[in-house]
């Protein structure tokens, strides 16, 4: 049982962190959110480190329900860099915008934990409950400003549209479960393996379940068409929260549908594939022409990550281990773009307001010269204009495409990423081209601009170095293939 | 100079430069006279650098030289390898000669920020020159692509009235058409397992069927790069909008893109694709030659009337490439400088006058020659140079094309030819609306010849022409070895496809 807890240990330490946090602010005299606010950061980074020094040798715990591999401890690298740029970002931001409650951390590092646990569920019991940790703590945190209208909104627009999402996945794994037997993700990809072997098609119950599965899946990572929450909850969500539910939650939602898909049910690769085609597809296709209109930076942002999730799925389409190379890829860069795009967003504020229309950056370049630059690089790397750092996320995902002969999703996804690019020009052109509206109240505080200057630097000096992100994504890859064959 | 990364320095020195101007701190005018002054001398010096390598150039090789390899994403064998031959190296040239022009006619017409403007134009031109001497074709793409950026910026930020509308349709325009060479590159990369360019161009061996959609795709890129018609309607625009230097940097070396992709990429490397889509590259350009000739003809706008002129000229390039013979293809080469040299320098004659009454209006002008001697002079010889006036570079490169499309088609040659019987109408007309005539309009009455400044702009660009036109053996020598390795090369590869050529193959689906 030692052994078990080894292990874990990451998951355990932020737990057990995030329970005395809870308690600390529970019995602490006064207001103590920015005490606990700095410990949660710190107890993320701390996590960080303690996933950084698990060994990457795969190793099965409590019966086969958990797993810890390379590609588990690269997605949990990624959504602990997530979590704890999202709490630092919130840091000044809660207090300011009267959200100043220490359950506030604590969920946050709840949810954290419930990521970790999705990535490295081995088993459709040990998945819902990853999940559902995740999903309770993020729906109040979605309506954590429970005195405004448009956050109380969000939080129960998410809350309805997830439960029915997870009824959704909970459906499919029991049909799985009635058809197959088993739970356990190695048992289910013996199984199958025994019976394409055997030569016997995959039962029809068990198709229908996977594709349940997937339905529930796609929801949490906001695929087309199961999106519709995504804009709501992304603009009624108090921001720093926004920037959250756009990194570490979707990463750990694509990790899990990449573990899942390539792992249990890697035999029924011809089935899947074709659902997470039109996925993605409609994804990148929704997501490049419903942002053009919109005019809320938070609602464009939220079309934005639709789309970014069409192409990452892209790889996850392909099926094969360059494809999950890409998808890993896709996601850490994409980590970085959406974490300093959300600090620049943060900074936005005039009379001591949040304002959140895309044209109050009108001007941003003269009046905040900096800022702009970062903001213009994140928006053509996320258009994918080389040399910046999402050229080369989109360049993995097509690589993967090209060579699993996806011809026609590659032909449209670049196509998409054109269409996708106007409205990233768009800001651009607010923030160069025009002459300047109000200006941006000042000082943003050093932490933010430390977060939009890390994120700017990696992202444009992405292609000097790339070989850290992508060797860690091949291991990654490697990793999770290694388990499946 | 040996063993110094010659091509790494003049690629990067730019952006050195515009570190030093983001550092430039201190009051508006200030920053912006330093800045003007680091970005002129970081651009003569790199003027400086790039001219070892013409010196240090072999003349009698088809091989690359200056090369330099690094690993750069070991994962895929992608690699950091750089290198220039007798096709690249005269626009490296080109590139680092048009900056400091370009910066130096922006000396006054440029008066708020500067510092970014210049910062834009160094970026700009590490960028262009990598593109051309990128040997793998992940490094060249990010070059290809990333010129979009400072240019984008360039026209948005600076350009004239409808500089939104001009910079969205360059960027999207080129963008749609550069992401399909994307999936190509890819699609090679599987085929042949590398994307190192001189592996490929030693034999791609790309199957027929393959070599189709493959040509297709980059044809899409470089068609709208060139820009041949149809597609070349966002040219105009984004000319008529763009400051002075972005136009000359858009006519003189960004245009030269798309047509070094056809001679790099879609020729050596796809070639029986090639033999199949010659009719239809002669086809768009001599409609291209004779339309936008016609169109030019028809111009109020000066700038406009350039840039349609361009789109001419630059049908004689495409047309010249695709004829596959010696003539022909040096030809389109040398058309390529000569235009780079000759539409610059018309684009800062038009600037000139821009600058002094603040519009390109062909009617605004008439009777300059009174007041602007010496400006008239040096616009005659420019307009006589893109005309194609014998002594001028102008004349050489359209010969040699006519030369070598008359040994293909001679339909294609007579069409060809026709283009330059309407280039000296269209500019013959522009010189006569703008120079002669009397000077009876009042904005006119008090207008100043040029100063030394400009002068000194148009110098470099004047020897050039003349020296081009006069002994045009210095350059094509340069060219000739490798030239002729590319259509020795073409011509095994179509000798060696034993499978049945693509064009039977296509025409019996």
């Amino acid at each position: 049982m030692t052994y078990d807890l080894a292990t874990i240990a990451p998951e355990l330490f932020l737990l057990v962190s995030a329970m005395a946090l809870l308690m600390l602010g529970a019995f602490r005299q006064g207001n103590p959110t920015g005490l606990v606010l700095s410990l949660a950061t710190v107890a993320t980074v701390i996590t960080f480190v303690l996933v950084w020094l698990q060994p990457t040798a795969r190793e099965l715990a409590f019966g086969g329900l958990f797993v810890r591999d390379g590609f588990g401890n690269f997605m949990k690298g990624l959504i602990l860099v997530g979590s704890s740029v999202s709490l630092i970002m919130a840091w000044r931001f809660i207090e300011r915008e009267n959200m100043s409650r220490f359950e506030f951390p604590v969920l946050m590092l709840f949810a954290t934990v419930g990521m970790m646990m999705m990535v490295s569920a081995n088993d459709l019991i040990s998945l819902y409950i990853g999940l559902e940790l995740q999903s309770l703590s993020l729906y109040v945190i979605a309506a954590f400003r429970r005195d405004t209208l448009r956050s109380t909104e969000s939080g129960l627009k998410y809350f309805v549209l997830g439960a029915l999402s997870s009824g959704m996945l909970l459906y499919g794994s029991s049909l799985v479960y009635g058809f197959a037997g088993t739970t356990n993700f190695n048992t289910l990809a013996e199984i199958l393996q025994q019976a394409a072997q055997a030569g016997e098609a995959p039962s029809i119950g068990l198709i229908v379940g996977v594709v349940f599965v997937m339905a529930g899946l796609a929801f949490k990572v906001g695929g087309v068409p199961f999106h519709m929450w995504t804009p709501d909850v992304y603009e009624g969500a108090p921001t720093p929260v926004t920037a959250f539910f756009a990194s570490a939650p979707k990463i750990a939602a694509m990790a899990l549908f990449a573990r899942v898909l390539m792992g249990p049910f890697a035999e029924l690769v011809a089935q899947w594939q074709q659902v997470v085609v039109a996925i993605s597809l409609l994804s990148m296709v929704l997501g490049a022409l419903a942002a053009i209109s919109q005019t809320n930076i938070k609602r464009l942002m939220a079309y934005s990550s639709i789309g970014h999730v069409g192409y990452a799925l892209i790889g996850l389409a392909a099926g094969t281990e360059a494809g999950v190379r890409g998808l890993a890829v896709y996601m850490a860069i994409y980590l970085f773009m959406n974490l300093g795009t959300f600090a620049v967003i943060l900074c936005m504020r005039q009379k001591d307001r949040m304002v959140e229309n895309i044209d109050d950056l009108r001007g941003l370049s003269r009046t905040h010269p900096l800022m702009a630059l970062a903001m213009g690089i994140f928006m053509f790397s996320m258009a994918g204009i080389p040399p910046l750092a999402g050229f080369f996320s989109k360049l993995y995902v097509f690589l993967a495409a090209i060579e699993a002969q996806l011809y026609t999703l590659a032909v449209v996804g670049v196509l998409s990423s054109v269409v996708g690019a106007f409205y990233y020009l768009r800001i651009v052109k607010l923030m160069y081209f025009d002459e300047p509206a109000e200006s941006f109240d000042q000082p943003f505080g050093r932490e933010m601009s430390l977060i939009m200057g890390a994120a700017g630097a990696i992202t444009l000096l992405f292609f000097v170095f790339p070989s850290p992100i992508v060797s860690g994504a091949e291991a990654a890859a490697a990793s999770l293939l290694a388990a499946a064959g | 100079m040996h063993g110094w990364p010659l091509l790494s320095l003049v690629t990067f020195l730019p952006l050195v430069g515009a570190g030093f101007i983001l550092m430039i701190r201190g009051e508006p005018d200030v920053v912006a006279r330093n800045a003007r002054y680091v970005a002129l001398w970081t651009s003569l010096i790199t003027f400086v650098l790039s001219l070892f390598i013409w010196f240090g150039f072999d003349r009698g090789t088809a091989a690359f030289q200056f090369v330099e390899e690094a690993p750069w994403i070991p994962q895929f064998g992608i690699t950091y390898h750089m290198g220039v031959d007798g096709i690249s190296m005269m626009f490296v040239l080109l590139a680092t000669l048009l900056t400091p022009i370009c910066v130096l006619a922006s000396w006054d017409a440029i008066q708020h920020r500067v510092k970014e403007y210049m910062i834009a134009f160094l970026v700009l031109e590490t960028l262009m020159v990598g593109m051309f001497c990128a040997l793998d074709l992940v490094l060249f793409y990010m070059f290809f692509e990333g010129v979009l950026i400072p240019m984008f910026l360039i026209i948005g930020v600076w350009g004239g009235q409808r500089r939104v509308y001009s910079a969205f349709k360059f960027f999207l325009f080129t963008l749609a058409g550069s992401v399909l060479m994307l999936l190509a590159i890819l699609a090679i990369y599987f085929e042949t397992g590398t994307t190192d360019i001189p592996t490929l161009l030693a034999g791609a061996g790309i199957p027929p069927e393959m070599q189709f959609w493959l040509w297709l795709a980059f044809f899409a890129s470089f068609a709208v790069k060139v820009p041949m018609w149809p597609v070349h309607t966002w040219l105009p625009d984004a000319h008529v909008e763009a400051p002075t230097a972005g136009s000359v940097i858009l006519a003189g070396v960004l245009l030269k893109m798309g047509a070094y992709g056809f001679l790099r990429f879609s020729v050596p490397m796809l070639p029986e694709a090639t033999a199949l889509f010659a009719p239809l590259i002669f086809a768009l350009s001599v409609v291209a030659i004779i339309y936008t000739s016609l169109v030019a003809l028809a111009q109020e706008d000066m700038k406009k009337l350039i840039a349609y002129s361009s789109v001419a000229h630059m049908g004689y390039v495409t047309a010249g490439i695709f004829t596959l013979t010696q003539q022909g293809m040096e030809g389109a080469i040398f058309q390529m400088l000569s235009h780079g040299i000759v539409s610059a320098a018309l684009f800062l004659i038009v600037g000139v006058i821009y600058d002094r009454i603040h519009t390109r209006r062909i009617d605004a002008y008439g009777g300059l020659v009174h007041r602007m001697p010496n400006y008239a002079l040096l616009f005659m010889l420019f307009m006589l140079a893109s005309v194609g006036l014998p002594g001028t570079s102008g004349f050489v490169g359209e010969f040699l094309v006519i030369v070598g499309a008359f040994q293909v088609n001679t339909w294609v040659a007579l069409l060809v030819a026709t283009g330059m019987v309407l280039g000296a109408a269209y500019m013959l007309v522009l010189y006569r609306r703008v120079v002669f005539g009397k000077l009876t309009k009042e904005s006119l009455m008090k207008i100043k010849d040029l100063t030394w400044r400009e002068q000194a702009v148009f110098a470099p660009l004047v020897v050039l022409v003349l020296w081009m036109g006069i002994y045009p053996v210095s350059f094509l020598d340069v060219m000739s070895a490798s030239v002729d390795n590319l259509i020795t090369n073409y011509q095994q590869a179509l000798a060696d496809a034993d499978t049945p050529s693509l064009a039977t193959l296509w025409s019996s689906k």
